[in-house]
């Protein structure tokens, strides 16, 4: 690729490094994302614990949003998962702070993205599917089954339904976590494009700054939104296991 | 020689797998203007659904980045 | 690829060798957060939104509480109002009755003194004009006689009298 002056190098922010030299990546190596996941809770912290440590009545202005973001997810779990689904909050509330503080993070410039890459959206994704999966079984157990078997379709094509439900249901983790990466990823990797665009381009290099300043935008818009819809779709997945009728 | 023609059709692949992105977008335009167009119709209704609108976008997106994830593949891991 | 060492190979998302870093401070990283935000976080936010709805609700109490004691209020001064209006209304009625009364009271007294001291003049005019009318008409009998007698005509008492007094009378009734 370093043929013709343009050197890009689009995938050289998501290597994951040791933090304190070295080369070898253990299991227990501090690496670069074991620093941005700490921020990522530092980040999280200070927002929920800090941002509304006045207790006020009347809140403040971090207090505020600490207290919409703890409603909208509330509300969110309420409506989409159900009453029932509360005592699931907090963890619900973890996984949307974590991956948002962890794609809001990532665009600060030379951060590293954590939620770009596949092991961390993976783990997180299978331990929705598994945990709603055996939520499931233990609540409701084999009747859990009947929400592969569509009843109010006609009987021939029930199997064929079951089929292609069962296979929807074992695609979900594999689209829950490659879209989180896969965008997370996208816009780093277009935006370290066009940053490169700018090195070659000599004169118009402002053009590629103004395409990356628009994306950047575009970035923070897609990080919370991303945010928003592994957590609506860990609501959702959560609802069918806790009522499987259609 | 025979490298070069593996990384030629990787890159030709690549390219050919950024269609699929175009095919998202139009799925992400089709549920963003279905939605629009309803929240037009009965605005009262509008804001219950917007979940529904995240969680379509979210399905037509993900074939796009799929496509997206098989072009990168092709490109850095093939 | 011609990647140095230092450079990404390939996808570093497909470098196998760093996921169980990965998952390993991802585990870590998620029950720090799962810990924090179930002990601390969310019981408080959950406590201050309580509170602030608990606020809202005892304030919009006291604010109706306060509303229907001044609706209360309103009645109370109305009906007061309505109340010494009427009283006012009475006292005047009462006072004007009183001093109807006595007016009509003063009144009849002081027309009753009237009629008395009218009654006691006639009474002393009648008298005045009854002795006046005896010393008319004895004068004018005796001036008659007197008359006569200068004229020699001799006319006994009892014709002269009648004339006088059927004279007099003529007097009277002009």
């Amino acid at each position: 690729m370093a043929e013709n002056g343009i050197d890009i190098r689009p995938m050289d922010q998501f290597v994951v490094k040791p933090l304190f030299g070295g080369d070898v990546v253990n299991w227990y190596t501090p690496t670069n994302v074991t620093l941005w996941m700490a921020l990522a809770v530092l980040a999280a912290t200070a927002l929920m614990v800090y941002g509304s440590r006045g207790r006020a009545v009347i809140p403040s202005r971090a207090q505020s949003v600490a207290e919409m973001t703890y409603s909208f997810i509330y509300k969110m779990v309420q409506d989409v998962a159900g009453r029932d689904a509360v005592r699931f909050f907090p963890y619900i509330m973890t996984v949307f702070l974590f991956v948002m503080m962890a794609n809001l993070l990532g665009l600060i410039p030379f951060a590293f993205t954590t939620t770009s890459h596949i092991a961390v959206t993976a783990v997180l994704a299978l331990t929705v599917f598994i945990s709603v999966t055996a939520l499931g079984f233990i609540l409701h157990g084999t009747k859990f089954l009947k929400l592969f078997w569509v009843d109010s379709a006609p009987l021939p094509l029930r199997p064929v339904l079951a089929l292609i439900e069962l296979i929807s249901y074992f695609v979900r983790p594999v689209s829950h976590s490659i879209r989180l990466a896969g965008a997370m990823m996208a816009g780093h990797a277009v935006a370290k494009v066009f940053a490169g665009f700018a090195a070659a381009l000599g004169a118009a290099f402002f053009l590629p700054i103004l395409a990356v300043t628009a994306l950047y935008a575009l970035e923070l818009l897609v990080a919370v939104i991303q945010a928003y819809v592994f957590t609506i779709l860990t609501c959702v997945y959560l609802k069918d296991a806790l009522h499987p009728a259609h | 020689m025979e490298g070069d023609l593996v990384q030629m059709g990787a890159y030709i692949g690549a390219g050919l797998a950024c269609l699929g992105m175009g095919g998202a977008g139009i799925g992400v335009g089709h549920v963003a203007g279905n939605y629009l167009a309803g929240a037009l119709r009965n605005p009262s209704a509008a804001p219950g659904q917007t979940a529904f609108l995240f969680i379509g976008i979210a399905f037509a997106e993900a074939l796009g980045i799929f496509s997206f994830l098989v072009a990168l593949l092709l490109m850095f891991a093939v | 690829m011609e990647d140095s060492a230092e450079n990404a190979v390939g996808m570093p998302q497909l470098d196998f060798s760093t996921f169980p870093n990965q998952i390993f401070w991802l585990l870590v990283a998620m029950v720090a957060l799962y810990m924090i935000l179930s002990r601390v976080a969310l019981p408080q936010i959950a406590a201050v939104l309580a509170d602030r709805r608990g606020t809202i609700t005892a304030d919009i109490a006291a604010a109706e509480e306060a509303k229907q004691k001044a609706v209360e209020a309103e009645d109370a001064y109305h009906k007061a109002l309505a109340e010494a209006r009427a009283e006012a209304g009475r006292i005047v009625d009462q006072a004007r009755a009183e001093m109807q009364a006595e007016l009509d009271k003063q009144m009849a007294k002081a027309e009753a003194e009237i009629a008395a001291q009218s009654a006691e003049s006639e009474a002393r005019i009648r008298e005045i004009r009854a002795s006046t009318m005896d010393m008319v008409s004895e004068i004018a009998r005796d001036t008659a006689s007197e008359v006569l007698g200068v004229f020699a005509v001799k006319a006994d008492a009892k014709t002269v009298s009648a004339a006088v007094d059927a004279q007099l009378k003529r007097e009277d009734a002009a």
